[in-house]
């Protein structure tokens, strides 16, 4: 497929780092499009779990919210929210948390809190929600987002959920004992975390990017590996379940959610 | 004991000024006709407890009745920010207001415990995170066996909670289905409980017997409201107006349009233009 933007290289790119066997706590946005394009291609086992409770539910359209009606009606079960938090997130059932950032550092500590300072915010964002554990209690953490200065940031004005903190071992000496972030996927490229700074380090780029577009869109100095790959490009299916699923979710939303 | 009552003299008999009050729902089931009552009755100086204030929180706090809001995601899911809620934090409109932060975890565990009649919830969470530093409630305890250090919060115990659920019984039981998010805690956390339904049933005979159910003598009154819910929705009743939701943003950026809003939908209607809201929904 030759055509495709960028947007869809991301969520493409994020749909394939997850495998048929995991159980993924899915973030809305950006991780529920690719954790759903997982699930309609090379993934169709896999077990997608939404806070509201819904436990391997298959949506046919994407989500609004968290608890869209088609979560619950296509989920194997859906249990109390409570539940959700202290057996099976808490109980380390989960194997990947899947989570958008509004600020991101390179160690993989995000902001979805304030801009600006707590008690007098520029901009008072949402906020947490599960965040906060889903970062802790994942088995690891995939983080999606779309590269802008203001995005990736030296410095986050916010800890709403902890990453590798100032990298290293700061998880292990905080009593974390799961592996945190360990995949970036942006609209340019795929980094990982160093093995030991914890640093996110670009190690491949999509196709037609530049090292330069990667740099003048984060607001850290980039490091790159030394051998940068080439992301492969959408595949015809990967691109058309991913075009018909947007849009059927677009139909549905606009809709009214009557589908 | 559950009364059926008006929606009108079920929160005026429920709900006092100065309150801690829960209007809960997970997206599903949301009380949006019980808050507007709240709102047509002007009752203030509240302190709004919920895990996810969207809309329906927006708009109280939008209309001044807000003095305290104890969250951990307020945001309009899916679409964006929660706009008359930003200008009350950010610049003090109509009224400044003070927010006590948590994450759901804690959240959800506080209702558990509240309903649990325990003081505290004790769980793994906030590690690395900020919210510990500006919400002195976020503490921890460290456990008398293991010595792992854990997070404490303070159990929630509302006043009174407010619920919508999709039937009663003619005795007064309650049937909550589909996602059922932590109402059953919040109304069980709660010292008064009112019900919002979309129908009685004379009895729940012949129903699988492990459904969420609040049984008559947990509840202080319940009202028929059909569509009470919309623009959230009722499991087997109606679906989520997700074009409400991405309406609401444009309407709430703006205080004058806000207020022309909630004086045409709210003010000078009653809980029966609910049950109309729903009839292109289902």
């Amino acid at each position: 497929m030759s055509d495709f933007t960028p947007n869809e290289m991301m969520t493409i790119a994020a749909a394939r780092a997850l495998k048929n066997d995991d159980v993924c706590f899915v973030g809305i946005g950006a991780p529920s499009a690719a954790c759903n394009v997982a699930r309609l291609t090379h993934a169709p086992d896999i077990t997608l779990i939404y806070e509201s409770g819904t436990i391997g539910t298959r949506p046919d359209v994407l989500p609004l919210s968290i608890g869209d009606g088609e979560l619950c009606e296509t989920a194997l079960t859906t249990v109390a929210v409570p539940e959700m938090f202290r057996y099976w997130l808490m109980g380390g059932r989960i194997s990947i948390g899947f989570l958008g950032a509004a600020q991101l550092d390179r160690f993989g500590n995000i902001n979805t809190t304030v801009i600006g300072d707590y008690k007098n915010p520029k901009v008072r964002l949402p906020g947490g929600g599960g965040a906060p554990e889903i970062a802790s209690s994942c088995g690891e953490v995939f983080i999606t987002l779309k590269q802008a200065p203001r995005a990736m940031v030296e410095r986050i004005d916010f800890f709403t959920s902890f990453g590798h903190g100032e990298g290293g071992d700061h998880r292990q000496r905080l009593g974390i004992t799961t592996k945190g972030p360990t995949l970036l996927i942006t609209d340019l490229a795929i980094w990982r975390p160093d093995p030991e700074t914890k640093e996110f380090t670009v190690r491949s780029l999509h196709r037609g990017v530049t090292r330069d577009r990667v740099e003048a869109t984060c607001g850290w100095k980039v490091r790159f590996a030394d051998a940068l790959d080439e992301t492969p490009e959408p595949t015809d299916l990967e691109l058309t379940t991913l075009r018909e699923l947007q849009a059927r979710t677009k139909a549905a939303h606009e809709g009214g959610g009557r589908s | 004991m559950a009364k059926f009552l008006s929606l009108a003299d079920a929160v005026r008999q429920n709900l006092h000024t100065g309150d801690t009050v829960a209007f809960e729902g997970f997206t599903h089931l949301i009380p949006h006709a019980a808050a507007h009552e709240a709102i047509r009755q002007g009752i203030a100086d509240l302190t709004l407890l919920r895990m996810t204030p969207d809309i329906v929180y927006d708009q109280m706090i939008g209309m001044g009745l807000a003095k305290k809001v104890i969250f951990s995601y307020a945001g309009n899911p899916g679409v964006g920010l929660l706009r008359r809620m930003r200008d009350a934090i950010e610049n003090g409109y109509p009224r400044a207001i003070e927010t006590v932060e948590h994450s759901h975890s804690a959240m959800a565990q506080a209702y558990e415990a509240g309903a649990s009649g325990l003081p505290l919830a004790v769980f793994r969470g906030y590690k690395g995170a900020g919210l510990p530093a500006v919400n002195p409630d976020i503490r921890t305890v460290t456990c008398p066996f293991t010595g792992e250090e854990l997070a404490a919060v303070p159990a929630h115990r509302p006043d009174v909670t407010f619920i919508h659920a999709q039937k009663a019984s003619a005795k007064g039981d309650v049937l909550v289905e589909g996602i059922v998010g932590v109402q059953k805690e919040a109304a069980l956390a709660a010292k008064r409980v009112v019900v919002t339904v979309e129908e009685v049933v004379p009895d729940f005979k012949g129903l699988h017997p492990n459904l969420c159910i609040l049984p008559h003598w947990t509840i202080d009154a319940i009202a028929v409201v059909p569509g009470g819910a919309h623009p959230s929705y009722a499991h087997g009743y109606y679906v989520r107006d997700n074009a409400a939701y991405l309406d609401w943003d444009g309407i709430s950026a703006d205080r004058d349009a806000f207020a022309a809003w909630m004086k045409a939908n709210v003010l000078e209607v009653g809980p029966e233009v609910f049950a109309s809201r729903v009839e292109g929904l289902k």
